[in-house]
């Protein structure tokens, strides 16, 4: 297994290679830009043999994918804030059509005003148009997570979006091991579709119009896919585990067992997480995290189960979503408590809005304000924002 | 795959494909539908005009002639009954809800 130095959106690119798609059709936008560009490179050495479509916007990359999936050719695409929102009305098609679509998406905020540094609100933007979202934590797990959403789709029948922060990863350098091509064309295995727009001999009809007669049952079925999907993604990253030694779950614990006080948190923010916590480990505070890697599905008996001896609980949202109570993570997560019968104080926080630097310091602010809402119970309270001049 | 009548969701097929051809035969476009073209056989010059412009293929043809109207796809759009030569008009368009209270 090769150790390389590459940036994040390079990762996903190599990634991509190594799966050897059939099609992708992609539109340019920052911080997501190279992971198409250098694709299209990969392409041109003649390094994969994929049909590479030079589209006019996200909403036709969109269009092509779902018309390429729906032939039977194994589909990927990478976009990012204002380029996932064009795509939005196609989103819903890939998934309603059952269509195994892998996107990269390059967090990045969306306007106004105009920002093309990280946030998670375009990804969240989209959280229900039936993509499954995985978060990636640093590099390596981007280029991990490209590789396993490809057979996590194709056995789920499923779209699925691999996200990594924009910018603190996209363009971050980091060593990272890759897989030996071979291997990743042996894990991925053949793509195989019951039906393929493309056999004359059995023409079939997709996404046909679906009135009040019909269109409730396939609503109802989209929904009941996703029921196990959550141990497609546990088995996948199990054997991706087999294969590279980096085995991957729906969530990833920090020291949070013993401890007293948790955060969750998605994408590299739980990264430096980590360093916190290790620091303050080694002054004998009791604190951990529950880094969420699969938003969609949402692991909700998975959360409660992992949090729920907590003393307090920090939810860190790297999105807004205004009139809600607080961000979407945390509006997942205490229903996720609710059902859980958990009584833990939450405390609801915004961060790294925009790309809103998120470091040390923030995270240590966190740990040194929840033993304040100890034995606070089920209680809202008013979201704290961290890294915004108040 | 034909799907039995009030088929539930865990009948219908995945994302809603449709794996044969020409099943909008069996789907009746026609609900809509508040005119209805009637024939007066005594008029008609079987010109098949109708047969031509007719955008739902409702105008049915046996034998090189004009028979009537396929009722589970004519949406009443009445191009049948514009189209019908000025000097012929043996295409009316008739309110469908005067016809059911007559019957």
């Amino acid at each position: 297994m090769p150790r390389v130095a590459m940036e994040g959106n390079q990762a996903v690119a190599y990634a991509m290679r190594q799966v050897k798609p059939d099609v992708v059709a992609a539109y340019p936008i920052s911080p997501q830009t190279e992971v198409v560009q250098a694709f299209a490179d990969h392409v041109a050495a003649g390094e994969v043999e994929t049909q590479y479509v030079a589209v006019e916007s996200e909403h036709s990359a969109m269009s092509a994918c779902i018309g390429a999936a729906a032939s039977g050719a194994r589909t990927m695409t990478a976009s990012a804030s204002q380029g996932i929102a064009l795509m939005w009305e196609i989103l819903y098609i890939a998934a309603g059509m059952r269509l195994p679509i892998v996107m990269a998406v390059i967090n990045r905020a969306l306007s106004a005003n105009i920002n093309i540094h990280c946030d998670h609100s375009d990804s969240m933007g989209c959280r229900d148009t039936g993509w499954l979202q995985i978060y990636a934590e640093d590099v390596q797990e981007g280029y991990d997570n490209m590789i396993q959403a490809v057979k996590i789709a194709e056995r789920c029948s499923l779209p699925v979006m691999s996200c990594l922060d924009g910018y603190v990863l996209s363009h971050a350098m980091e060593t990272l091991e890759t897989a030996d091509d071979d291997k990743v064309v042996g894990f991925v295995g053949a793509h195989k579709t019951a039906h393929s727009l493309l056999d004359l001999k059995h023409p079939v009809t997709f996404g046909p119009i679906d009135m009040t007669d019909y269109y409730f049952e396939h609503k109802r079925q989209g929904l009941a896919a996703y029921e196990g999907v959550a141990e497609v993604i546990e088995e996948v990253g199990t054997d991706f585990g087999k294969m590279t030694g980096r085995p991957y779950g729906l969530v990833d614990k920090y020291h949070l067992d013993d401890a007293e006080f948790g955060i969750i948190a998605m994408g590299s923010g739980a990264g430096t997480a980590k360093d916190v916590i290790d620091s303050l480990r080694a002054q004998g505070k009791r604190v951990g995290l529950l880094k969420l890697r699969s938003f969609r599905p949402f692991p909700a008996r998975v959360v409660a189960d992992a949090v729920s001896h907590l003393k307090a609980l920090a939810v860190l949202d790297r999105a807004s979503s205004p009139g809600a109570i607080a961000g979407p993570l945390f509006i997942e997560v205490t229903s996720a408590l609710y059902l859980g019968n958990s009584t833990v104080p939450v405390q609801p926080y915004i961060y790294g809005l925009g790309g809103r630097e998120f470091g040390p310091e923030l995270v240590e602010r966190v740990y040194a304000e929840l033993p304040a809402i100890t034995g606070n119970g089920r209680q809202l309270l008013p979201v704290h924002y961290l890294g915004v001049r108040e | 795959m034909k799907l039995p009548p009030n088929a539930t969701w865990k009948q219908v097929a995945l994302g809603g494909i449709i794996d044969e051809p020409g099943t909008s035969a069996d789907y009746r476009t026609a609900d809509w539908r508040t005119h209805i073209p009637v024939m007066n056989w005594d008029k008609c010059i079987q010109c098949l005009r109708c047969w031509i412009v007719c955008p739902d293929s409702a105008v049915t043809v046996a034998d090189g002639k004009v028979t009537g109207f396929d009722l589970d796809h004519c949406k009443g759009c009445g191009i049948c009954a514009r189209e019908c030569p000025p000097k012929v008009l043996a295409i009316t368009m008739v309110l469908e809800s005067t016809i059911k209270e007559a019957d």
